[in-house]
């Protein structure tokens, strides 16, 4: 096998990985860097992200309230020392960018705009129009483009972590042209592989999105931590789950049931805020976890409205006029009038909660180390925890950004501890024959879309936005005979070159056991938090579970489930109150 | 929900099997709202796992599936089954190599948006201490929609000169280079122009207009073509003709 030696290997080249590039290439010029995607950089799903990146900018705001908002939206489920710094290096960083080129939205003055958003105090969401994600993105891999210290291995699929004597000492990834499998040396790793919200049938995320990253830190025996934490967006086009942005909302459309009535005044959002008037923090402006619920209750009471799609609520933007929707929401006009032929200036556009985010992930502390030596994990796929039990919209982008940097901070100082890099290639041999059998398995019961169906029908059903212990038994039973299964499928598709069957297959192997670590975790917690809610256990139980989970992979067996304590430094658990001041 | 029967011809090669490119059919029933990508998820799913093809956002911003719909460069995500009578064809993007099926090399253009230094050379270096750049909306509007390139590479497959000369730096390269000349907090102009403005630059062009045609996003790289060339001409008079004018 063609080996490869480099000083830090990178996985995954969105926000976060090439957040960590370029923070490796400024502070330590000497180190080889290889960043290694599955997918050409500007492909990666922080593209899609849309409405903004919050950090405290304007002089009404401060670093206090975004603390106070954070650590309440999560449900004291945030580490609150992890929020801390976040809320500190945010605006550095969003600058940081803006120094890079980032097309961010202006005042007249030539400041940088703020919106509002949802569970936020104050506006502090940075925002380049609706296509935040992509300009962050774009500006990040064009800047990195000029470090020559940064090697890039573009559409290369890491498959395996390579640990010896307790350290992490490089991984093996199949290079898609040509089908070979490389190995990579590295004195430390840093996966930053996104969410893995393609293991619903309804979501918000790009194909790329199947946890690869979570599932190898997974498997090489790092905990994944708070998995039982999946964010429904409260708007996503029923037809496609395409996500119409909260800043939709942070500019003032309204969420109506099919009488007209805009319910959430009806859930502990209201009372009712003046048309076009926004006020944050209430009403539509409420944290994305109350949002979705209010939803599904409503819906319950049969005051949705039939769509082909099934049944919607009704997001009404008419009232901001063309001008403010052209020039704040261009690409949601764009996508409503091209997936589901409605113009949201002159119609309300029907909505349904879509799964979006998963706050849970790869157990990091606060530096971005995991407890595996050599590792490190940042973004959607790492778990600091600053987001606890539901993530307030706009607080992931700058989170890509301050922990992909933290995690190259960390790596540098790790390396320099010395210590030359083990010998992995007993292990990159082993992941080698794994990969084989796999190719040249014959007989085999079971394909790859067949499984992914059945592990989407199951997540769906009992993994949503509520959920039972009964229906979540049912999902773990379900979830270890797919696993089961997996091991009998057989590839159509048996060629080197591009061979998107295989890569199907692998990526639904990360998927089912990320999947698993997901069930698996919400059954144990027999409470309902944030944006985990459970019909048989309907209160919040500090008591008992104001705890991060750790699921603990065992191999074929489910993963053993454990509990590590929350970081609480001055907010108590209290009442989280979007009552806009009149509870 | 109303379904319509369609006819797919996919464009097959895999260098492994296969001594050439031939087409494959695929009939299938299909929602009417559906688009080509749509079609092609289906069949990889139930009919053909092995066919192959790149994508991922489903929203006309990741860049990925760009191929030739009928003749025409698309994002397949954003290709309507609606649109489209008969039996549709589908192909790689033209102008670069194939790799497998609708999977293309993209090695040429991933090199030549280097060339340009598509990124920030401050022209007043600034701590982050000192807080933002001020940038007035109408400076940003300067470069905006040049910025919006996805890097689908519609373009160059539209572009009937990279055809001809697949040195050409070519239109997406271009208008990225010229985003950042135009963006206020830059001073890169000259680096970039050495790329930009040879013979392998701006001036290949012959003012098709093709790649603002296909644009997905609008940004209209034609236009920003134009403007780097009148601005190289400036650059050549003002350096030959009146010497004595500094830059």
């Amino acid at each position: 096998m063609e080996t490869v030696t480099t000083d830090v290997a990178i996985i995954g080249a969105g926000g976060a990985g090439l957040r960590a590039a370029i923070a490796l290439a400024q502070a330590a010029p000497s180190l080889r860097i290889a960043l290694i995607s599955k997918v050409y950089p500007m492909r990666s799903h922080t593209c899609a992200a849309e409405g903004g990146a919050a950090g405290v900018i304007k002089p009404d705001d401060s670093l206090e309230q975004h603390f106070e908002d954070t650590v309440g939206g999560g449900d004291w489920l945030s580490d609150q020392d992890a929020v801390d710094l976040f809320i500190r290096e945010a605006p550095k960083e969003l600058i940081q960018l803006e120094h890079w080129g980032c097309p961010w939205s202006r005042e007249a003055d030539g400041s940088v705009a703020v919106r509002p958003f949802g569970g936020m105090k104050k506006q502090r969401t940075w925002f380049a129009a609706d296509k935040s994600g992509f300009h962050i993105l774009h500006t990040l891999f064009q800047t990195s483009l000029q470090f020559a210290s940064i090697q890039r291995f573009d559409e290369y699929y890491a498959t395996d972590l390579l640990v010896d004597e307790g350290r992490c000492v490089g991984l093996v990834a199949i290079e898609m042209r040509s089908g070979q499998m490389r190995r990579f040396d590295a004195r430390a790793v840093i996966v930053a592989g996104g969410g893995a919200g393609r293991m619903f049938p309804f979501t918000t995320n790009g194909a790329v999105k199947t946890g690869d990253g979570m599932a190898l830190a997974y498997r090489a025996g790092v905990p994944l931590k708070d998995m039982e934490f999946v964010q429904y967006h409260p708007t996503g086009l029923p037809s496609t789950g395409t996500l119409l942005t909260e800043a939709c909302r942070g500019e003032g459309g309204v969420l109506l049931n099919k009488d007209g009535r805009r319910f959430l005044q009806d859930y502990g959002m209201g009372p009712e805020t003046p048309l076009g008037k926004p006020e944050l923090k209430t009403m539509e402006l409420g944290p994305r976890d109350r949002v979705s619920q209010a939803f599904w209750q409503e819906q319950k009471k049969g005051r949705m409205v039939a769509t082909k799609w099934g049944e919607c609520m009704l997001l009404d933007m008419r009232h901001l006029g063309e001008k403010k929707i052209d020039e704040r929401l261009p690409l949601v006009r764009d996508m409503s009038i091209s997936y589901m032929g409605v113009d949201p200036v002159k119609e309300p556009v029907p909505v349904r909660p879509v799964v979006h985010y998963m706050m849970g992930g790869i157990h990091t502390d606060i530096n971005a180390a995991t407890p595996l030596p050599g590792l490190f994990a940042a973004g959607e796929c790492a778990c600091v925890s600053i987001n606890g039990a539901n993530r307030l919209g706009s607080n992931s982008l700058t989170e890509l950004l301050v922990f992909g940097r933290r995690a190259a901070q960390s790596a540098i100082e790790y390396v320099a501890q010395g210590g030359h890099p083990a010998n992995g290639g007993a292990l990159a041999d082993a992941a080698q024959a794994r990969l084989r059998e796999l190719m040249q398995r014959t007989g085999g019961t079971e394909t790859v879309a067949g499984l992914r169906k059945e592990m989407m029908q199951t997540m769906e059903e009992h993994a949503g936005i509520y959920r039972s212990g009964e229906g979540l038994a049912a999902a773990c039973a379900k979830l270890a005979e797919l696993r089961g299964r997996y091991t009998h499928i057989e590839l159509h598709d048996k060629t080197n070159v591009y061979n998107t069957d295989l890569l199907q297959a692998l990526e639904l192997g990360s998927m089912l056991e990320c999947a698993e670590a997901v069930v698996q975790s919400a059954l144990a917690r027999r409470e309902s938090r944030g944006a985990h809610q459970r019909v048989d256990f309907t209160a919040r139980d500090d008591a008992k579970y104001l705890r991060h989970s750790l699921a603990h992979y065992q191999g074929s067996q489910a993963p053993r489930v454990a509990y590590c304590d929350v970081v609480i430094t001055r907010s108590k658990p209290g009442v989280r109150d979007y009552s806009g001041g009149h509870a | 929900m109303s379904e319509r029967a369609i006819e797919l011809e996919v464009l097959r090669y895999n260098p492994e099997t296969d001594s050439a490119p031939r087409f494959q059919r695929y009939a299938i029933a299909c929602p009417e709202e559906w688009v080509v990508l749509d079609a092609l998820n289906h069949v990889k799913e139930s009919v053909d796992p092995t066919l192959s093809y790149r994508w991922s956002c489903h929203m006309a911003v990741c860049g990925s599936c760009g191929m030739m719909i009928n003749g025409e460069p698309k994002l397949a995500c954003k290709a309507f089954l609606r649109d489209y009578d008969g039996v549709i064809r589908v192909e790689p993007l033209a102008h670069f190599p194939v790799e497998r099926d609708l999977v293309t090399v993209i090695d040429d253009f991933m090199a030549k948006l280097a060339r340009v230094r598509p990124y920030l050379m401050p022209k007043d270096a600034k701590a982050i201490e000192a807080g933002e750049y001020r940038q007035t909306p109408a400076e940003l509007a300067r470069f905006k929609r040049y910025s919006m390139c996805i890097n689908c590479m519609l373009c160059y497959a539209a572009c009937p000169e990279y055809a001809l000369i697949p040195k050409y730096i070519g239109p997406a390269a271009i208008a990225l280079a010229h985003r950042w000349n135009q963006d206020s907090r830059d001073g890169g102009r000259e680096a970039r122009q050495a790329e930009i403005a040879a013979t392998e630059g701006a001036w290949e062009c012959s003012f098709v207009g093709a790649c603002s045609e296909v644009c997905p996003e609008h940004v209209d790289p034609a236009g920003a073509i134009q403007q780097v060339k009148i601005r190289s001409t400036v650059d050549w008079y003002t350096r030959h003709l009146m010497p004595w004018l500094k830059k």
